[in-house]
């Protein structure tokens, strides 16, 4: 093939504009399904419509939706922390002590985010220092911080907290924007800054495709790492404050399986559990799907259990759908 | 070294007749045939990328051509899987040899075929016993029962060839299999070797090292941008023939050289170690020069690299850049004093696969692009077009997933990453391995541009004709230490062989 | 020779678990007794039991956390199976309930196989639906010890020669899986497979069909557990065996079974849930809370793989010469 080459090549530097792009991506898809969703729900039941109504759906989704931005980021750079759940006992457990000794809603809100950090510290240590795999270690402090709470509780509980720090999970901004909701919002034009308009962001999802090569360009790959731990402990500590202050209580068994319910609601989110790909607006629709399909099955009656048999099967049929597709697709074109 | 005037008239083992396949955007193999004959050995020779593995993984049955015919014995038949062409006893020992590294020594060479018991049960017994048989006759004296790990890769090579033994295979392809051996071991090899030959195996070997060529080999196959372009018998031909079949137009042209004012000391490095991988490294590099690091495989260059740019951290040594000293604790750092390094596994530390190529272009290169820590694609967008289309890049856009593009872009991709980074000292690693003819020749032009603009190039190559096409000096790395430096004016291939093999001379016209 | 000894995991373990013994001994000699021993090894049976099968599956390099959810919900079937007809032979209960595990366990292993699906996602998704299911059978409701036959409560706790019958079955499944490990080509695949799936297809492996295998053997394995758990806690109701996933990785982790697969053994397995169980047993004697059980539970998995690491590593390139005899 010859090769000379008179002027300077013109390559563009996009093919798709971008809404071509949008309208392919996975996060169309999630707001054709929510879409769905919120027209089934608003047909099965005459109260989901009521503004009041959907104000308290949302508090199924707030507190595990900020724990999912944070878990995005780090299945993004292809780690995984299966500890956030014990980490809000844990958090929540300080404070409900920090109670007991009198300490006012501002200690309280410092320790709950003090305590997160430390644990994503220690999650941090363990993996970029040590180099030990995220996953067995995190089942591993899943374990040690919540297993701190049961040996402080028992099965007791702290209760007597503060009226002012009800407002956290119990208060409104305005009309019906709760604190949590507005905190939610907050959330996830910070993450979805610091994810897609930042070097940080960019770092992460380049550690996400090629931890080796990224490594090699100058990435500062156990440095963000730990920082993402730390992300993921911190939103953990303000999940806690949240729902504790939302249920008035502290128990060992609080947020009790959460983990799970906030990695489905990051890989439905359209992140891959092999890392290096994935949006926040993504996990945004997902939050509000998980959200209206929990609260739509609320309003019919329909208990928990039944429900996260929806979600594992949603959570299944989102992943298979698309290589299913593909196949078929290649398939046909043969 | 065999007289070999009986394979004419044998039944082939194995026969490939028309074979042609493409990637996109290359065509590996263009209607190439290849005749291996039992009892004989027959050397593949070709520069990177003139399509040999891509042949022989074709012949293992991971490719399947897009035309051709292969024939096994007089039948013709096809390798749609790899067990397929294992059944019919094709087997390959790579450099990197395939094996399991927990599993035992013997149970490597039985996995999948392993001897049963009368109830249905793995006969450890007769597995270990028939294990340390087949190992003897691959001249193999060590224990079966170990693990794989535990062998050095000659060692490992042997277990391969066992296995090999142990399948009756009938074509036995070595893929550069003296490429991390002592001498010592090589010898042993060529004895084997022999000894596989008496037993009726058609061997494929693959080499670009003339020596063992002429001393192993019976027949031999040249292969150059993807065609075959000479075969017959090794007694009726000599080195220079070869290398003019290999290369097929002057060294020149390929390794296009400027004549480059040398200046000052830009780098000197003194008395770098490592504990396990190099020692008592100590060199200077000058402005405007390109001096090139060769060496046989695990000979410690890239390691000694990485070591320079901070990926693994040395027990001992000094950096000058420019008269400052520097400390080098991390790739960034590196960077940001300006020394980069272009790595030898594309795939693996090079490119970042799943993101775009601006992306790729300007990862090092953000906190330029980027100066707030925001993001910036109108800046990003504009550098990566500058230093692409420097390079020449072919590509649809710049949006375009680095993935898909072919193994020479991807290499430009890289090198235009580095090139962004507004470097001081360049190391390149490999920079043409498994590269098509005319990316090489646009990557050997850019060095040699790079030399001209004051750049100060390191290149690591395993290949003679690139080392001295293109080297200003030459420091050859044996084992972990400095084994030869040559000036570009009294280099020869020879020269550079023994220092990286660390054999004596040999007398002259032994050639043919 | 010693140095070569100490580096084995399961000799380590073995001695852990001496050292452990040996301190409670310190203050409770009971605790050693053969008799006692007996008990804490008949106490961490169905532990083991499942251990043995998450083994299987994280020497493909895959992983199960589905297993208690699966036990569960065997269980309640079997509970289920017994009240409905209480006439019904135990042993064939126990038969229903490992096949129909083994089914549970195939759901997972075809997504995992025919449509890759990474198996975090495809088990974390049919744990969920697997506890859902038993709410469903069920409406919530609980079976208790009154309603199940005697033969159905008896038959774990039956003495046999000495030993009770769940200590019997334990021993049995790990000489069933001491001889599928080591003697059958289906053992040695999950070895291949795990440690180098690439390498695996050149020598006939069919990875993804091993990987299956390997969820239908935790898939029964899980769902004989769940008989003998509800028949020796006499219960069965939705959360029974709630979090229990973590302990059986747990007991493999601490066994060396590397998350990353290819290495592990049956006697690792064994050992690492053989000290977490007498670590359980021992907290109550020693008068720590059963509640420190997780928060130790979680240190030990810590330090665990952080000793697994450090063993894994390879010495690094080595090149020098005279650094190969280091």
């Amino acid at each position: 093939m010859a090769h000379a080459q008179l002027s300077p090549r013109n390559i563009p530097d996009r093919l798709q504009g971008r809404g071509a792009r949008l309208l392919k991506s996975w996060e169309a898809l999630l707001v054709v399904v929510a879409a769905a969703i919120f027209l089934g729900n608003s047909l099965a039941s005459p109260y989901f419509l009521d503004p009041w109504n959907l104000s308290d759906a949302t508090f199924n989704f707030t507190e595990k939706a900020m724990i999912a931005f944070a878990m995005a980021l780090v299945i993004i750079s292809g780690e995984i922390d299966l500890s956030v759940a014990s980490i809000i006992a844990l958090a929540s457990t300080a404070m409900g002590y920090a109670v007991q000794l009198g300490l006012d809603t501002p200690a309280l809100v410092a320790i709950g985010l003090g305590v997160g950090l430390v644990c994503g510290a220690v999650n941090g240590l363990l993996i970029t220092g040590l180099g030990l795999p995220s996953i067995v270690v995190t089942i591993g402090t899943m374990s040690l911080f919540r297993g701190l709470s049961f040996i402080v509780l028992g099965d007791q509980a702290f209760t007597g907290y503060p009226e002012s720090f009800a407002w956290f999970g119990q208060g409104y901004v305005w009309w019906v924007f709760s604190f949590e909701f507005t905190l939610f919002v907050l959330l996830a034009v910070v993450y979805g800054v610091l994810l897609h308009k930042t070097n940080f962001g960019r770092a992460v999802y380049a550690i996400g495709n090629n931890q080796t090569a990224a490594l090699f360009s100058g990435v500062r790959v156990a440095r963000v790492k730990f920082a993402l731990f730390l992300m993921t402990g911190l939103m953990a500590g303000l999940a806690s404050i949240c729902l504790t202050s939302r249920l008035g209580s502290t128990r060992p068994s609080i947020a009790l399986g959460w983990e799970l319910e906030v990695v489905t609601m990051v890989v439905l989110g359209g992140v891959s559990i092999l890392g290096g790909s994935g949006t926040i607006p993504g996990i945004v629709l997902a939050a509000l799907i998980m959200g209206m399909v929990t609260f739509g099955f609320g309003l019919l009656n329909v208990p928990g259990i039944v429900m996260s048999i929806f979600i594992g099967l949603l959570l299944i049929s989102v992943i298979a759908l698309p290589i299913l597709w593909q196949r078929a697709r290649r398939r046909l074109s043969q | 070294m065999l007289q070999d005037t009986t394979t004419s008239r044998m039944k082939p083992a194995i026969a490939l007749e028309g074979i042609s396949k493409s990637f996109p955007g290359v065509r590996a193999l263009s209607e190439v045939s290849l005749t291996l004959y039992p009892g004989s050995v027959t050397a593949l020779i070709g520069e990177n990328g003139a399509g040999k593995s891509t042949l022989v993984k074709i012949l293992t049955g991971i490719y399947q051509p897009d035309s051709g015919v292969i024939r096994v014995g007089e039948a013709e038949t096809a390798f749609p899987t790899a067990l397929s062409a294992a059944r019919a006893g094709v087997t390959a020992i790579h450099q990197e040899t395939v094996l399991f590294d927990e599993l035992s020594v013997a149970e490597n060479i039985f996995l999948g075929h392993a001897p049963r018991n009368r109830l249905g049960l793995i006969d450890w017994k007769k597995l270990n016993a028939d294990a340390a048989a087949l190992l003897l006759r691959a001249g193999a004296d060590f224990d079966p029962t170990i693990r794989l790990r535990d062998l050095g890769i000659a060692r490992k090579h042997l277990v391969a060839i066992a296995r090999a033994l142990s399948v009756d295979a009938r074509v036995v392809i070595m893929d550069e299999p003296t490429a991390a051996l002592s001498h010592k071991e090589i010898h042993e090899l060529y004895a084997l070797i022999e000894r596989l030959k008496a037993d009726g195996k058609a061997i494929l070997f693959i080499s670009h090292k003339f020596d063992e060529i002429f001393r192993i080999a019976d027949r031999y196959t040249v292969f150059r941008d993807g065609t075959m372009v000479g075969e017959g018998v090794i007694a009726d031909v000599r080195h220079d023939d070869l290398v003019r079949m290999m290369v097929g137009r002057s060294v020149d042209s390929v390794y296009p050289k400027k004549e480059v004012g040398i200046g000052e000391p830009v780098l000197t490095v003194s008395g770098y170690r490592h504990p396990t991988e190099f020692e008592d490294i100590s060199f200077q590099l000058r402005r405007g020069e390109i001096l090139g690091f060769y060496g046989l495989v695990g000979a410690g260059r890239s390691e000694f690299m990485q070591s320079l740019i901070g990926i693994t951290r040395p027990s001992a040594g000094a950096i000058r850049l420019d008269g400052e000293v520097l400390v080098i604790r991390s790739p960034a750092e590196a960077i940001r004093a300006g020394i980069v390094y272009v790595p030898e596994e594309r795939g693996r530390q090079g490119a970042i696969i799943g993101m775009p190529i601006f992306q790729n272009v300007t990862l090092p290169s953000l906190s330029h692009t980027s100066r707030t820590g925001f993001l910036r694609l109108a800046n990003e967008f504009a550098l990566a077009r500058e230093y692409t289309s420097r390079l020449d890049l072919r590509a649809a856009s710049l949006d375009q997933d680095v993935g898909t593009l072919s193994g020479g872009n991807q290499q430009k991709v890289v090198i235009a990453k580095w090139l962004a980074t507004k470097p001081k000292v360049i190391i390149l690693d490999e920079p043409t391995k498994g590269i098509d003819i005319g990316s090489k020749a646009a990557v050997h032009a850019f060095m040699s541009e790079l030399a001209a603009q004051g750049l100060s190039v390191i290149m690591v190559s395993s290949e003679i004709p690139e080392i001295m096409g293109m080297s200003d000096r030459v420091i050859v790395m044996r084992e972990g230490r400095i084994a030869g430096r040559f000036e570009r004016s009294e280099l020869t291939a020879e020269k550079l062989v023994r220092a990286a093999a660390g054999i004596e001379a040999q007398p002259e016209g032994r050639a043919a | 020779m010693t140095a070569k000894l100490l580096k084995n995991r399961e000799i380590l373990l073995v001695m852990a678990i001496m050292v452990l013994l040996a301190v409670i001994a310190l203050r409770f000699p009971g605790f050693v007794a053969p008799a006692n021993l007996a008990r804490v090894y008949n106490d961490t049976s169905i532990l083991i039991i499942l251990a043995l099968g998450q083994m299987a599956v994280i020497l493909t390099r895959c992983i199960d956390l589905s297993m208690a959810a699966n036990l569960a919900l065997c269980g309640m079937v079997a509970a289920m199976l017994n009240t409905a007809f209480p006439g019904l032979p135990i042993p064939l209960v126990i038969v229903a309930v490992m096949a129909l595990g083994g089914l549970l366990g195939m759901a997972n292993g075809t997504l995992v196989w025919k449509i890759d699906i990474p198996p975090i996602v495809v088990t974390l998704g049919t744990l969920t639906i697997y506890r859902g299911l038993i709410f469903l059978l069920t409406d919530g409701k609980w079976i208790n010890a009154h309603e199940m036959s005697d033969a159905f409560k008896a038959l774990p706790r039956q003495d046999l020669a000495g030993v009770p019958v769940l200590s019997w079955l334990s021993l049995v499944m790990i000489a069933v899986m001491f001889v599928v490990m080591g003697r059958t080509p289906l053992g040695r695949a999950f070895y291949a497979v795990g440690g180098n799936p690439h390498a695996a297809v050149y020598t006939g492996i069919d990875v993804g069909r091993t990987r299956f295998f390997a969820y239908c053997l935790s898939g029964a394995l899980a769902g004989l557990s769940g008989y003998l758990w509800v028949s020796r806690y006499a219960v069965a109701y939705v959360d029974i065996a709630a979090g229990f996933e973590l302990d059986i990785i747990a007991a493999c982790v601490i066994g060396g079974i590397s998350i990353a697969g290819g290495i592990g053994s049956v006697a690792g397995a064994v050992l690492g849930a053989l000290f977490l169980g007498v670590i359980k047993n021992a907290l109550p004697v020693i008068n720590i809370s059963p509640f420190a059980q997780m928060a130790i539970s979680g240190t030990v998995i810590i330090i665990a793989v952080a000793v697994n690491v450090r063993a894994e590593r390879r010495k690094g390139r080595v090149i020098l010469k005279k650094a190969e005899a280091a």
